[in-house]
């Protein structure tokens, strides 16, 4: 039987798989920043995860930042995606392209 | 491992699949918040009580409102559902699909590899999540409200409805 | 003689002035230095040579400082001055301060007028370190020193490439015979452990035997830097080209004194030749072959200097001859009197140069007797040396005692006597075809301006000398006066004569002189004869000499340097670069802007980096 840490684990592996495969897929720069919150969430279920495997609190301590960190990017991630909307009137990522350094 | 913990795994990605395959954004935001709420069950199973209500009033009930709220103000309809079915063809998502399929295997197989004697699930208070985070994690406690506190002013400062600057790189040749 | 020093240091010292403050000295600044420090070493050479002549000792030796210690193996910084070095140090500073106040006129409308002293003071202090050196590292110091000036002012004019071209063909050729030279020095300390004089001389003689092929190769190698520096058979080409310098450097680097430097190298180590016989006899046939080939060309030269150029290569043939067979102290007499008279015939060709603004074609002058009177009477004293009529000239004196004693010696032979009999009818021949276009007939060119007097003293102090030079030996027809070879002698072994005949020697003297006045005859008869042209271009151009390189070592190397055009070598590098930037270039494509190819860009490293921690992990 697969253990509870494995399968929690795996679960965290998914989304995250998930998340990336949108992020690479998408030309929508919302749905990328979705995909990063997929991807974030993965992630803090892994902490989540080793957390109740060690019983320890520093996983859950991680996830706190983690949801900080996510919020913080979110409202800077959404004013700049306001500020580019203007701009270029649309929301498809690869307008922004001719940034090209 | 319960039935619990397999039917909100399988509700999560099955939501998480529905995010990422809709056209319509607001579509996939609810999914999401499908998601979010199943992966809160998940902390539970996992002895995190705390974690899953922060996952539900932070992230499904803040993050992700905002981000609702902000695709109604920007009222993106059916007129960018269609442009997101017409950019979304095969060509584009199975390459890195397969890519990242790869990378799932890679990781399935890593988590796979036995590591350490196999524990149940323990449960961790919150209370001695509260006392590790303002114990030794003080100074990341402060840093996170730092950086909470940039969020705030760089959104307010980004997000200011201000005269339409144009940098001169930007302007299209019709504006 | 204990500031002995200071004779090649202070020109060494001027020269470095001009260098750091050319230009902000003004003209008499630089005449100041460069004709001041020249003239103070030639009073300094003067007196130590005086205290040297009053003193019994053979050599005096000043140790300065140590320059490099390998070892036990030691070059010391040491002056040395005896018999030998004594000649030439004050040939070359009488010699050329007399140049350098010559120099103050000729040179006096150059812009460049402190670049030339400064050469030529770096010149005079490295040939005086060649000379006045007692191990043979510091004396290949001051030949590579001398070579580099000789490049300097050969190429001093550097505007014209031809000018540049000439100095460079000077620096390489002469090269050619310094390789051979420093494999030499090799030879010695590898053989005698030592580069100081006279240690090398004093082991070579206990370390072999007469004849021994070490000897000999080290003997011909000293003979092939020789021959490069005199510019002897097979490497006199450079010297008629390096006539492109000013006229003053001729005189003093090209005539007087550089170009001697061979026969000082070879006089000085006298043993090592005594002891390769083959070697000694290669020296001979060298002199006398060259001084009959470069006579040849001088008789058809139309430039005056090229004239001058091709009898200053038959000349030091006549040194060679000397040398070759034994007859060391009667090349250093030829040298000092040729050094007089032909700077002095030099310096005369350049006041006529000066004079008709820098014409140089002979057929252009003409008539100049009357218009330059001064230069005209010098330049004959001069001429009469070189033609070396008997009695009135320093020429014939040197000139006699080295056709004498190359019949006459142990290791001389007829042929030699023969040969520099034929050498004089042909000088006297040159000689007297080159007075009469100059001086005599019509007048073709305006005299430009009349030489000052900076210009006519010098001119006038070696003619005197010219002339005077001459009895510091009389032949043993005119009394037994012998006071150079006496002086010599410690240094230069007296030539070994086998059978001395007077009346012999009457005999060959009275043919030289009848031969003399038999070419100056023909010559007044037959100046306006026509030569046969294709003859004559081909010995104009020296017996196609430069030809026969161009085809047998220029064309070849031009044409292994056209192979490799494309620079194998140089491959790697320009490869290593263009690999560069083919990465650059596919790098700076991932640069794309659009956000998806960076984020795959990620995923893919972290499945490399996953598959490399698998593998490891399965191993």
């Amino acid at each position: 039987m697969i253990s509870p840490t494995t399968a929690g684990l795996i679960l965290a592996g998914i989304l995250f798989t998930l998340g990336l495969i949108s992020m690479l897929i998408r030309r929508n720069i919302i749905f990328m920043l979705v995909s990063v919150e997929i991807m974030l969430n993965a992630a803090g279920l892994a902490f989540i995860v080793a957390a109740s495997k060690w019983g320890q609190p520093e996983g859950q301590v991680m996830f706190m930042f983690i949801l900080a960190m996510a919020a913080a990017e979110v409202s800077v991630g959404l004013a700049l995606i306001l500020q580019l909307y203007h701009q270029l009137k649309t929301l498809d990522s690869d307008e922004a392209s001719r940034m090209r350094g | 491992m319960g039935t619990a913990f397999y039917i909100a795994a399988a509700v999560a990605i099955l939501s998480t699949i529905m995010v990422i395959t809709r056209y319509n954004i607001m579509h996939a935001l609810l999914y999401f918040i499908v998601s979010l709420l199943s992966v809160a069950v998940v902390f539970y199973l996992y002895g995190a009580p705390f974690m899953a209500a922060l996952e539900v009033i932070i992230y499904a009930g803040a993050i992700m409102v905002l981000i609702i709220f902000f695709v109604m103000m920007l009222s993106l309809g059916s007129q960018t559902a269609g442009e997101e079915r017409s950019w979304m063809t095969p060509g584009v998502w199975i390459g890195p699909s397969i890519l990242c399929l790869v990378l799932l295997g890679e990781l399935v197989f890593l988590i796979l590899q036995p590591a350490g004697p196999a524990g149940e699930v323990r449960v961790v208070e919150p209370k001695e999540v509260g006392l590790s985070l303002f114990g030794p994690y003080i100074l990341a406690v402060e840093l996170a409200g730092m950086l909470l506190m940039a969020g705030i002013v760089g959104a307010y400062h980004l997000g200011r409805q201000k005269k339409k600057i144009v940098h001169r790189f930007l302007q299209t040749p019709e504006s | 003689m204990e500031w002995m020093y200071l004779v090649p240091a202070l020109p060494f010292l001027g020269a470095l002035l001009l260098i750091l403050f050319s230009g902000k000295t003004g003209k008499a600044g630089v005449i100041a230095i460069g004709c001041g420090s020249i003239g103070i070493a030639a009073l300094i050479t003067i007196i130590a040579g005086w205290q040297f002549l009053q003193s019994d000792i053979p050599a005096y030796d000043q140790h300065l400082w140590e320059w490099l210690r390998v070892g036990d193996f030691s070059i010391g910084m040491n002056l040395r001055l005896d018999a030998l070095s004594l000649a030439f140090t004050f040939v070359i500073t009488f010699v050329g301060c007399l140049i350098h106040i010559y120099s103050t006129g000729y040179m006096a409308d150059d812009p460049d007028f402190a670049r030339f002293f400064a050469c030529m003071n770096l010149f005079v202090g490295s040939m005086l370190m060649l000379v006045l050196a007692d191990n043979l590292l510091l004396m290949y110091l001051g030949w590579e020193g001398v070579g580099l000036c000789s490049y300097l002012l050969i190429g001093f004019w550097y505007k014209d490439p031809e000018n540049g071209a000439a100095a460079r063909k000077a620096f390489i050729v002469t090269r050619v015979g310094d390789t051979a030279m420093a494999i030499a020095l090799f030879l010695l300390v590898q053989h005698t452990g030592s580069l100081q004089l006279s240690v090398v001389l004093e082991r070579v003689q206990t370390l072999w035997n007469t004849g021994d092929p070490t000897v000999v190769w080290i003997a011909f190698l000293l003979l092939g830097g020789a021959v490069g520096k005199s510019a002897q058979l097979p490497l006199q080409t450079w010297l008629p080209d390096a006539m492109a310098g000013p006229t003053p450097v001729s005189a003093l680097i090209h005539a007087a004194t550089m170009v001697t430097a061979g026969v000082y190298l070879i006089a000085r180590t006298n043993i090592i030749f005594s002891l390769a016989p083959a070697a000694q006899a290669a020296v001979a046939i060298t002199g006398a072959v060259t001084l009959l080939l470069a006579g040849c060309s001088a008789w058809v030269q139309t430039d005056i200097k090229r004239v001058l150029a091709y009898s200053t290569i038959s000349q030091i043939g006549y040194m060679f001859l000397a040398l070759g067979v034994g007859a060391w102290s009667a090349a250093v007499f030829h040298f000092v009197t040729h050094a007089f008279f032909k700077a002095l015939l030099f310096l005369g060709a350049g006041a006529v140069i000066h004079a008709l603004h820098h014409e140089q074609d002979m057929f252009k002058m003409g008539g100049l007797r009357k218009s330059l009177p001064g230069v005209f009477l010098v330049f004959l004293i001069g001429s009469l040396s070189l033609a070396a009529i008997p009695f009135i000239s320093s020429g014939w004196y040197s000139k006699d005692q080295i056709i004498w004693l190359a019949g006459v010696t142990e290791r001389g032979s007829s042929w030699y006597a023969w040969a520099a009999v034929l050498g004089a009818f042909i000088t006297a021949a040159y000689t007297t075809r080159m007075m009469l276009l100059v001086f005599f007939g019509r007048e073709q060119t305006h005299v430009h301006h009349k030489p000052g007097p900076e210009m006519m003293i010098p001119l006038y102090i070696l003619a005197i000398c010219s002339t005077l030079a001459g009895f510091l030996e009389l032949p043993h027809t005119l009394g037994h006066f012998a006071w150079l070879s006496e002086f010599l002698a410690p240094v230069l072994p007296a030539p070994a004569v086998l059978h001395a005949d007077v009346a012999a020697e009457w005999g060959l003297q009275a043919i030289t002189a009848g031969l003399a006045a038999l070419a100056i005859y023909l010559s007044w008869r037959l100046i306006n004869a026509p030569f046969p042209k294709e003859a004559g271009a081909f010995l104009r151009s020296g017996w196609g000499f430069d030809a026969a390189y161009d085809v047998l070592f220029v064309q070849p190397f031009v044409r292994v340097a056209r192979l490799n055009r494309k620079d194998i070598v140089d491959k790697i590098y320009t490869g290593l670069a263009a690999i560069t930037r083919t990465f650059h270039r596919m790098m700076s494509s991932t640069q794309s802007g659009i956000l998806r190819w960076y984020v795959l860009g990620v995923v893919m490293g972290a499945v490399l980096i996953l598959s490399v921690i698998i593998w490891r992990h399965s191993l």
